[in-house]
């Protein structure tokens, strides 16, 4: 069991109304009310806003470069799957530098979570546009404009096939928190979007503009109709759906590796130079 | 009794399972082997080869006159006509490359007919090829039998006897028909020769090439988690990582890249278990950026640079050395490195055991480089010293989280090494960053922390890791009067250089294998032994001399001259004894 204070990290350095503050707030609440404790998790992030989450709050902490979240997780998880493995990166963190970790984490299916918080904008570098900004914002390295079209994480989420794909919103704490709890508790790769305002530097997605748009999606929708998951993913203007969109029952990849499916987890497992020296044998 | 046979032809036909075969064969024999490959980048087609080199001596290069040439297709007698030596022979079936050559050194071998005539399968041609190399040879079929009975037992005992008739039959036919060969070879003498391996089993040499040394050495190591993007000339590690996985409990990842290969490596190495990665010079590209993670973060990992000739794409199945100072320089800021150059298959296996020990002592990153040469070149060995691998586990686990009061991943020590404990084996909490950190692993920006930390990561450690690393190897005469150096995979053909000029001239060897942190020129002699010689000559395969480039960076050392090919091919045997001799020429 665990208290709020047992996750009282650094005081975040985030700016006043910055949307990672509400969503470290709702990660507490969750690892409260999943009885989880700072020791019985390892958060791996990466570099911008959201890379500074793990030293403001209480866990084994893994903070490596821009992009590489999901490739350190992914093998923490391989080694030790009895662990719970939760990365934490920014859009233009997962989505841009590291979008072929992305990528390869939906085909792999491991066991972790990974929060992504979107603000659709480079806040660590001052208001560059990132893969999620809207076609047409203009910032100093985009004069004319972003001319792309912006990543829908959630589409190609579900393109692939992804074990388990969320999309919340900063501003709605209550859902937040049952959606990082679900992602957590999928038994596979789950992915939770998270929007959210970048007070200083996004003043076109602001925190007025999301809660205009966002909404839950109905208690009808049925996460494992991947049709249905489809068009809500492909949703995002006037109305952007929030919640559980897609999720589906692919084994895991620790599930499927002989080496480590049904046994202990692999840093568990002895090692004695007797067993492996008989390998020699094969060059005589 | 000194031989080489080389087998040419075009990639697809097979000629890699008969260099292997009479590779294995003749060490089974209790001959001293070297082989080696020269490859080009496609997998079919084109013109490769492979080449043995069997004798009674210990061998340890490749020469470039050829005494037996088995040719599979037209192009290799025309490459190669020329590089017979005395006595020479090739061998060919006239039927199969649509050409009849006359002349006292060719052997037209009827192969195919003879395989449809003794097996009715036109598809063991190879196997009469293999019959009437040992029938030329004068060699008994005994052995072959045995390897063809291990080879083809799978495929039923049909099988096994239709391959042994059609290696009786190619080695009938040039007993019979090869009137030229004056080749003599001794009777074999496996059952005294060479060690016993490990776990019993008959006595024998070993057959080893630098890539399988290399997996040898990681497993004996405990490596548990081997990741890789596959690249010309490291595959092989990938290969036979993933052929141990299920049964040594070792997870092996085919990373997207090589940015996510080295993450994935220093991934698993902070969960808790002993990582490798491995590439060649390109794919290193993408990982400097994870060498200064592991730098940061003081995660131990292994990492395998195999060197091909670049830049870029270059020659993709050829050999150089030319990465040395990249590798050494690569990734941004300053921290400690360890680099091992192993220049034969016994110190690549060695080297790698040293390289993990080291890498988890110290908490840093350890390189292997080796190059498509060491890697694909096949040495008869008496054995590896298993006992040589040292295996501690310098962790913190559960047991020994659970006796401490409080826990700091980066705390300060006199040693500048912290303690580093598995993250989650404990209530004590495991913290490390990229940005610079504190103590407990929680980024700052404060002046006096960084010094602390810069303090602690290199200026301490490195002293303690240079003291490590043994001095070069020395070879040859005492006081001599010309000192060949090489690093790397250079140790054969220097050594074998000095081995035969040593009997008319005063020359020795210092070949370098532990280049970094450099070896103290306190600890050993060898600054002084270069400063007698009348004749100082660095050996390297590079254009630009890297290693006299680092010899004179770290002592102001200036070599005479110095030996560079950069062709993309290993050097010959030849070619060293010319140029050295020469160099005795003009020097001495």
């Amino acid at each position: 069991m665990s208290e709020l204070e047992d996750f009282r990290g650094q005081n975040p350095a985030w700016c006043p109304g910055c949307g990672n503050l509400q969503i470290l707030r709702s990660f507490k609440m969750a690892m409260v009310e999943m009885g989880i404790e700072p020791h019985e998790l390892i958060i791996v992030s990466g570099i911008g806003q959201a890379g500074k989450f793990p030293h403001y709050t209480k866990c084994n902490t893994f903070n490596g470069l821009h992009g590489r979240t999901l490739p350190v997780s992914q093998a923490i998880r391989l080694v030790n799957h009895g662990m719970r493995v939760l990365a934490v990166a920014g859009d233009g963190d997962c989505y841009g530098e590291g979008g072929n970790h992305f990528l390869h984490a939906l085909r792999r299916n491991l066991n972790i979570t990974v929060f992504v918080h979107d603000n659709q904008v480079y806040g660590l570098t001052k208001g560059q546009a990132s893969p999620t900004t809207d076609e047409g914002m203009v910032t100093g390295t985009q004069p004319f404009g972003v001319l792309y079209e912006p990543l829908n994480p959630v589409a190609l989420a579900v393109s692939m096939d992804a074990g388990f794909v969320a999309r919340g919103f900063s501003g709605n704490q209550e859902q937040l928190k049952e959606l990082m709890r679900a992602a957590l508790e999928h038994r596979g790769f789950s992915l939770l979007d998270i929007l959210q305002p970048c007070v200083t530097y996004n003043k076109i997605n602001t925190f007025q503009w999301y809660k205009q748009r966002c909404n839950p999606v109905g208690v009808s929708h049925d996460p494992s109709d991947r049709e249905a998951a489809w068009r809500l993913a492909l949703e995002f203007g006037d109305r952007i759906p929030t919640g559980i969109i897609y999720r589906s029952d692919r084994p895991t990849l620790e599930e499927r590796l002989p080496e480590i499916a049904n046994q202990e987890p692999l840093v568990k497992q002895p090692f004695s130079q007797g067993d492996v020296i008989s390998e020699l044998e094969n060059f005589f | 009794m000194d031989y080489t046979i080389r087998i040419g032809g075009q990639a697809g036909q097979g000629l890699q399972t008969i260099g292997a075969v009479l590779a294995k064969l003749f060490t089974r024999a209790g001959f001293h082997v070297f082989t080696h490959q020269d490859y080009m980048s496609r997998i079919r087609g084109g013109h490769n080869y492979y080449q043995v080199r069997l004798s009674d001596r210990p061998v340890s290069s490749s020469r470039s006159l050829v005494d037996i040439l088995v040719s599979l297709d037209k192009t290799t007698v025309e490459e190669h006509r020329d590089e017979l030596n005395a006595g020479g022979m090739i061998v060919y079936d006239s039927e199969t490359i649509r050409q009849k050559y006359e002349g006292e050194n060719f052997l037209d071998v009827p192969s195919r007919q003879i395989a449809m005539d003794t097996a009715g399968n036109r598809l063991m041609e190879n196997t009469v090829a293999v019959g009437a190399v040992l029938g030329m040879l004068g060699m008994s079929l005994e052995i072959l039998e045995a390897l063809l009975n291990e080879v083809f037992a799978r495929k039923g005992h049909e099988v096994v006897e239709q391959n042994i008739a059609a290696a009786s039959a190619g080695a009938q036919f040039a007993r019979e028909n090869c009137s030229q060969c004056a080749f003599s070879v001794p009777e074999p003498r496996s059952a005294e020769a060479g060690a016993t391996p490990a776990g019993g089993g008959a006595p024998g040499r070993m057959l080893l090439d630098g890539t399988n040394a290399v997996g040898l050495g990681a497993l004996l190591s405990g490596c548990r988690f081997y990741t890789a993007y596959p690249m010309t000339p490291s595959t092989g590690i990938l290969n036979f990582m993933a052929a141990q996985s299920k049964k040594h409990s070792l997870v092996v990842e085919q990373a997207e890249d090589e940015i996510a290969a080295i993450n994935m490596a220093i991934g698993a190495s902070y969960a808790g278990v002993r990582s490798m990665t491995g590439t060649a010079g390109g794919g290193f590209a993408l990982m400097v950026e994870g060498v200064s993670l592991a730098g940061m973060t003081e995660t131990p990992v292994v990492i395998y640079v195999g060197q091909r000739p670049a830049p870029a794409t270059g020659l993709p199945t050829r050999t150089e050395q030319a990465d040395l100072l990249y590798v050494l320089h690569a990734a941004h800021g300053e921290f400690p490195k360890i680099i091992m150059a192993p220049g034969s298959p016994g110190q690549a296996f060695h080297l790698t055991g040293k390289a993990f020990d080291l890498a988890e002592k110290y908490q840093v990153p350890a390189f292997i480089i080796s190059d498509q040469y060491l890697a694909d070149s096949e040495w008869s060995l008496d054995g590896l010293d298993a006992e040589k691998i040292p295996y501690h586990d310098y962790r913190l686990r559960a047991g020994d989280l659970a006796k401490l009061d409080s826990y700091k991943r980066h705390a300060y020590t006199d040693s500048g090494v912290s303690p580093l404990a598995e993250p989650g084996a404990s209530r004590h909490l495991v913290v490390t960053d990229s940005d610079e950190h504190d103590e407990e692993g929680h980024l700052i920006e404060d002046a006096l922390t960084r010094r602390l930390m810069v303090e602690k990561r290199l200026l301490k450690k490195m002293p303690l890791i240079r003291e490590e690393i043994s001095p070069p190897l020395y070879y040859g005469a005492e006081n001599p009067e010309v000192v060949v150096v090489g690093w790397g995979s250079t140790y054969g053909v220097i050594k074998e250089a000095v081995d035969i000029m040593g009997d008319s001239s005063s020359i020795a060897m210092l070949h370098f294998s532990e280049i970094f942190p450099f070896p103290d020129p306190e600890k050993s002699d060898f600054l002084e032994v270069l400063g007698k010689a009348k004749s100082t000559v660095c050996v390297e395969n590079n254009a630009t001399s890297q290693f006299a480039q680092l010899v004179r960076a770290e002592t102001g050392f200036v070599f005479d001259r110095h030996l560079n090919k950069f062709d993309g091919r290993p050097f010959m045997l030849e070619e060293l004894l010319d140029y050295l001799g020469d160099a005795g020429r003009n020097d001495v």
